[in-house]
């Protein structure tokens, strides 16, 4: 580890002050992959804020939705009983992130930053367009099995490997920003940015922006929904895909849904056009099946991860059918 | 404030620091001690207080050799620094058994938890977290809350019997505590009559 500086600070206006003044001055909260970024050299800020005391970390229920603290851990909000009982894919895509330990110290806004597990991105020998801006990309003629097959450039093929974000997405949440210039909110969709030309630069988000929680409105806890996520192992392991399905029924028929998919894409993956080839429709067999054949439209596969475009095609149909009450889990 | 800030303050260095004197709350004693930024709790631990028991395998969260509790939740000890863990209450493996074994640990001997040895430390204070959880209700429940906490001897189902073994000889701390709010209540209702 390069040497840092560290402060800690109870206030946020504090905490924006020190880090919006420049560049090197960075966040920690839960520190779960900031300390694997700087064993590994992948990060060397000049000072690290550590921003534990400034509170938002309550999940709090209001009439027309729901706060969650962006200081929040994993563990209490994956466990709060109306995130568990109104927002099910929330739940699902918290629990099935991490570990018990990781979900134990990680934040909400801290994994929403979460940064690439693409090999050549942690590995610092090697060459990263997003690591090293203008390096190069070894992941397009090496190994990128978990690689992204969706939103890739010449630059950068990195998959976004977060579940929350795609959760997020589903239940039309906004994240709320603290910064420099004053507070706004941001559309959890468009927290994150393609790669193009600017792999580096990964989200929306400038120096000393500080997520101080996120608002779930509360039209999403009347829908059904459903994360599902295809993985290596059962657990403890990153998506190869994974879908986050919402969906207002009236009976069969589905009155709007949101469909947005994670390790597939170089940022959380919203799938606009199967949301409209689903509305209106009755979600039978036939027509999730057709939702998934359309999931993976405009897919750009590289050698090791042509696989991810069948999974994911897979995955939204098994999602769908599972909100459907069709017991799609042989599909 | 932390303890790091009033450090500051005496020290009269109101800007950002390299190198810190901090104060570690370890199994119930306070610990003073000189970090460098970069330090991790786990490096405290083993490296200045000398707490070997609490293992380092991979250092980037995914073994979980150095679980240990903070403020009473199972966390890995190698993503997180030790001056972030001021004014917190770390118990390490030396801290379970109060002149003895913990249950935990006497129904891993009994089981035959382990084989090297090496991940049990972690195992076995990531089986405490887990037990307070009370994510226990079956055997698969066990092992998907036990999935921080790898053995490469593959003591796995051991593992698992040890934990359920554990919790049936009443060591849930919740229970315990249950019990003994339940033993004073009966002792005041004795006192007064």
């Amino acid at each position: 580890m390069v040497p840092f500086a560290y402060t800690s600070v109870s206030d946020p206006l504090a905490a924006i002050e020190r880090a919006g003044g420049g560049t090197g001055v960075e966040y920690i909260a839960g520190g779960t992959d900031m300390l694997q970024l700087l064993q590994e050299g992948v990060r060397a800020p000049l000072e690290l804020v550590d921003i534990n005391g400034i509170g938002f970390d309550d999940v709090s229920v209001a009439i027309d939705g729901v706060r969650i603290g962006a200081m929040a851990r994993l563990a209490d909000v994956a466990d709060d009983p109306v995130i568990r009982e109104r927002f099910p894919a929330l739940a699902e895509a918290l629990h099935e992130s991490a570990s018990p330990q990781v979900r134990n110290m990680a934040t909400m806004a801290g994994n929403l930053l979460q940064r690439t597990r693409c090999l050549y991105f942690r590995d610092v020998t090697m060459p990263c367009n997003k690591r090293a801006p203008g390096s190069g990309c070894a992941a397009l003629g090496g190994q990128n099995r978990v690689n992204a097959i969706l939103g890739n450039s010449a630059q950068c093929i990195a998959a976004y490997p977060g579940d929350l974000a795609v959760a997020l997405i589903a239940a039309d949440a906004e994240l709320m920003v603290r910064g420099p210039t004053g507070e706004r909110t941001i559309l959890a969709e468009n927290l994150h940015q393609l790669p193009g030309d600017t792999p580096h630069v990964e989200t929306v988000l400038k120096p000393g922006d500080l997520i101080t929680a996120i608002w779930i409105p509360i039209a999403a806890a009347g829908r059904r929904s459903h994360y599902l996520k295809v993985r290596d192992r059962a657990t403890f392991e990153w998506a190869l895909a994974s879908a986050a399905v919402s969906a207002a029924f009236d009976d069969d028929q589905v009155l709007e849904a949101r469909i947005a998919v994670g390790g597939v894409g170089t940022k959380p993956w919203r799938l606009r056009h199967v949301e409209e080839l689903l509305t209106g429709q009755r979600l039978d067999r036939a027509l999730a099946r057709e939702a998934g054949e359309r999931a993976a439209d405009g897919a750009s596969p590289h050698e090791h991860n042509a696989f991810k475009v069948p999974l994911l095609k897979k995955t939204v149909e098994r999602a769908l059918l599972r909100i459907a009450g069709l017991q799609g889990d042989e599909a | 404030m932390l303890e790091v800030d009033q450090d500051r303050a005496r020290a009269d260095h109101p800007h950002p620091q390299h190198a810190f004197v901090i104060t570690l709350r370890v199994n119930d004693e306070d610990h003073r001690l000189a970090v460098d930024a970069r330090t991790t709790l786990l490096d405290a631990l083993r490296d200045r207080l000398h707490l070997t028991g609490t293992k380092k395998g991979c250092g980037l969260g995914q073994c979980g050799a150095c679980t240990v509790l903070v403020d009473g939740r199972r966390v890995v000890s190698c993503l997180t620094l030790a001056v972030m863990n001021q004014g917190r209450s770390i118990t390490t493996i030396e801290g379970l058994g109060q002149g003895g074994l913990h249950p935990v640990q006497q129904a891993f001997i009994d089981h035959d938890g382990f084989q090297c040895g090496y991940c049990t430390p972690g195992q076995i204070m990531s089986a405490v977290g887990l037990i307070q959880e009370g994510r226990t209700r079956s055997d698969d429940e066990i092992r998907e809350n036990m999935s921080g906490n790898l053995c490469r001897c593959g003591a796995y189902t051991n593992i698992v019997d040890a934990i359920k073994d554990a919790i049936a000889q009443g060591t849930d701390p919740r229970e315990a505590m249950t019990q003994a709010v339940e033993a004073i209540r009966q002792d005041a209702e004795q006192g007064g009559a």
